[in-house]
């Protein structure tokens, strides 16, 4: 995939004979042993390769509920929790997939931050990052549809609001909402379909990862310092390096995750989906999952009309628009320097707009009313400014710190100023 | 130049500031009479066998639970979804639980002759339920019908509120909102009313009632109604903690396990993640990043 030169050289008689036939096995050793990668990556570029490990889990475990669950209205929920009581070790395969979607979610957003921040995004990196935007919409997709499946209360109430959200839509609104339902309002062919659909994805998503890593070794990675590789003092070999450090990384991750399903399963989900879905009963708050809040707050901000748009259309069109502007990310930042390491106050908006998405999350989940409005619309409006108005605007008027010439130059730099003798810069595999 | 960019800075930490003050604010308005947000009162965090990584379920209590289920909340609240072969789990022999099967009719059918008909229950029956439908349990309940006792522990909490949910995640490891809330329920029947609060006609009021002030079920239980045969004391208090820590059992019938296989796969991946990481450690020794 990498594009360049392969360095596999087939060894025995049968490796031979496949390389002649289909180089499958070279293709691996370029993209997953031999490939370059910078030697200064640090843990906040392994959760790439933990979102790749959480969709195979979330496939596996999702493949094997399946054959259990009944996607029928009258069935669903029983079926559900015959799973958790009579199906052997069922209750693991069931929160394994519940919170396996919520860790997929929080190492997406780590890993999108990650990308925002040493400004992975920018050229020639801009279909990398617009592959994982579209990654990023079929998740939520996804995980929206599977949360239907349970047919508890937020189940059913959840679909209900977020499918009402396209009748806001002038003319082609109603056609559309009617479309998704498979009817008038959320129903058995709802659930048919959602259900239908959410073994679908999870496909379609693993074809967009292929295209994303392939995108991924034209280019190659970037790294804290957003110097592109110059040299090969540059780079280590993927395997071991990368291999080991990823790894460990995975394993913390699963200490996460494994502390979420044993000791505290029904953390991040909601008490009301453990009531039979009831189309007479509405809930006094309807919320989505944790990883929508924020998107929610946006939606609930927008109170007012403006012009022609009414309040609901406004709330849509804001919502989905919080999503589309990252596709146009890599077009909104004017600044020569990628990492925001070398961008003082880039550095400083940026860390603010985590505090804001967390703030909006946070507000997502309280009703919506008097000051969490009020908050929810300042939110909202630091959301679009940053994209809008601080990133084109910091790229242009910012003095950025003096960059390194090199990667090399700036891992020998660090380890300096660490109080450690630096190396022979030509060779990093004699440590000095 | 700097100073205008030190003063957007500045505006978005006081909005962020602000979120907080507001917040504390709007949570603390409200009015004693007629309360807007529920539940009034919060329930109080209680001690339970089964709660923290070792938890376990008492067996004893489990069994005290049950007769309470049985002898008083059964006449009312159905629990459809549990078996009367997983009462094994609260140490009960196979003969004991065919006995305890036994006592229930259920209803089979049809037989040879087209015919439905009523037997006694067997170990794979499911609790039945008290009412025909729940138009049957509601018209029975001034109107509120009384909600399937199956996965309730999990089906209610309160919410903690901020920060306490953060503290939750791994100081207190807190999973226990449902048998809180549940007993908070039942022991809180005795509260007189706010001055000038109204009470409407046909229900209770009580304060850790969490979707309004007053709730259809009058008080369920009372001192020394249940006969316990394991000399607990027979009070109102013992009560609501027994039959709470039954419901959890009937909502998560496997937490022991999983708290078992939990601690299991955490050994493993707490070494599995040291030997990487002194793999790392050693892989990376000569190379300056
Ligand atoms: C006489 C019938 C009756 C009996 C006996 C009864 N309940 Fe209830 N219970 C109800 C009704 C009716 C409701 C619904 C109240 C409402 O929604 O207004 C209810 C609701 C509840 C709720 C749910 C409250 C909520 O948050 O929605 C709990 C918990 C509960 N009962 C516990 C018990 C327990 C434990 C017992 C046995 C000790 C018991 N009940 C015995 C009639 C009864
Ligand atoms: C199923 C979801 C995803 C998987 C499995 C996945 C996988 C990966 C992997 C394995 C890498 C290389 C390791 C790394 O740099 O972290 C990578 C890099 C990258 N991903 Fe993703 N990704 C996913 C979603 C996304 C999303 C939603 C976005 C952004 C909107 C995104 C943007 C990027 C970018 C920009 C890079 C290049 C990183 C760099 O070199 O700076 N990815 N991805």
């Amino acid at each position: 995939m990498s594009g360049g030169h392969s360095s596999y050289t087939p060894n025995t008689g049968i490796e031979k004979w496949v390389d002649a036939r289909l180089p499958l096995p070279r293709l691996i050793y370029d993209s997953f042993v031999a490939y370059p990668v910078p030697r200064n990556l640090n843990y906040a570029y392994a959760f790439g390769g933990i979102l790749a490990i959480m969709l195979v889990a979330q496939i596996i475990t999702g493949v094997v509920l399946a054959m259990h669950y009944a996607a029928e209205t009258g069935l669903a929920f029983n079926s559900v929790e015959k799973i958790m009581r009579d199906v052997n070790s069922g209750w693991l395969l069931r929160y394994l997939h519940s919170n396996g979607a919520s860790m997929f979610f929080l190492a997406v957003w780590v890993h999108i931050f990650r990308g925002l921040y040493y400004g992975s995004y920018k050229a020639p990196r801009e279909l990398l990052w617009i592959l994982g935007v579209i990654i990023l919409l079929l998740m939520m997709a996804t995980a929206f549809m599977g949360y239907v499946l349970p047919w508890g209360q937020m189940s059913f109430w959840g679909a209900t609001v977020i499918t009402g959200f396209f009748t806001a839509f002038p003319i082609i609104g109603d056609p559309i909402q009617q479309l998704l339902l498979g009817g008038f309002a959320v129903d058995n062919p709802t659930l048919n379909r959602f259900f239908s659909l959410h073994y679908l994805l999870p496909f379609m998503i693993a074809g967009v990862v292929i295209l994303h890593v392939w995108a991924l070794h034209v280019t190659g990675q970037t790294n804290p310092t957003g110097i592109e590789v110059k040299s090969k003092t540059d780079t280590v070999a993927f395997t071991p390096y990368a291999t080991i450090k990823d790894a460990f990384a995975l394993s913390l991750f699963l200490i996460l995750f494994a502390y979420f399903v044993f000791y505290m399963p029904n953390y991040m989900g909601h008490p009301d989906n453990y009531i039979p879905a009831d189309s007479l009963k509405t809930p006094a708050h309807i919320v989505p999952e944790w990883y929508f809040l924020p998107f929610y707050a946006m939606l609930r901000a927008i109170t007012f009309n403006i012009g022609p748009i009414n309040s609901k259309l406004g709330g849509v069109l804001t919502m989905f628009g919080s999503i589309a502007i990252l596709f146009v990310v890599p077009w909104l930042d004017t600044s020569k320097v990628r990492s925001a390491v070398y961008r003082p106050w880039y550095k400083l908006f940026f860390w603010i707009f985590v505090a804001n998405a967390i703030m909006l999350g946070w507000l997502g989940s309280r009703p919506a009313e008097g000051i969490y409005t009020i908050l929810s619309q300042l939110g909202t409006a630091f959301y679009f400014g940053f994209f809008i108005i601080i990133m084109p605007l910091l790229g242009l008027i910012e003095t950025p710190r003096r960059i390194p010439n090199s990667i090399t130059e700036a891992v020998l730099a660090k380890t300096k100023s660490g109080g450690q003798p630096a190396g022979v810069a030509a060779a990093p595999e004699t440590k000095g | 130049m700097k100073k205008i960019l030190l003063g957007l800075a500045a505006a978005g930490l006081g909005t962020m500031l602000a979120f907080g003050g507001g917040a504390f604010a709007e949570e603390a308005a409200h009015n004693a009479a007629e309360p807007t947000h529920f539940p009034i009162k919060h329930p109080e965090q209680m001690k339970w066998s089964f709660a923290g990584p070792f938890g376990t379920y008492d067996k004893q209590q489990l069994q005290r639970g049950l007769k309470i289920y049985k002898e008083v909340c059964s006449a009312c609240h159905s629990m459809k979804l549990v078996a009367f072969r997983s009462l094994s789990e609260l140490g009960y022999s196979e003969a004991q639980v065919k006995a305890f099967a036994a006592e229930y009719e259920v209803k089979d059918g049809p037989n040879a002759e087209g015919e439905m008909f009523t037997r006694k229950a067997i170990p794979a029956d499911h609790f039945p339920a008290p009412f025909a439908n729940e138009q049957a349990a509601a018209a029975a309940n001034n109107g509120a019908a009384p909600p399937d006792f199956s996965l309730i522990a999990k089906a209610r909490a309160v919410e903690r509120g901020f920060p306490q949910f953060l503290i939750d995640i791994f100081w207190g490891q807190y999973q226990e909102g449902g048998p809180d809330y549940i007993h908070a329920l039942l022991t809180g029947f005795g509260e007189t009313p706010p001055e000038g609060m109204k009470i409407p006609e046909g229900t209770h009021y009580n304060p850790y009632f969490i979707a309004a002030k007053s709730l259809a079920m009058a008080q369920p239980l009372q001192d020394g109604q249940v006969t316990y045969d394991d000399g607990s004391p027979q009070t109102l208090a013992q009560y609501s903690k027994d039959v709470s820590a039954f419901l959890m059992w009937a909502a998560e019938p496997h937490l022991e396990d999983r708290k078992k296989t939990g601690f299991r796969v955490m050994i493993f991946l707490v070494l599995f993640a040291g030997l990487l990481y002194v793999a790392k450690r050693r892989i990376w020794a000569d190379i300056e990043h």
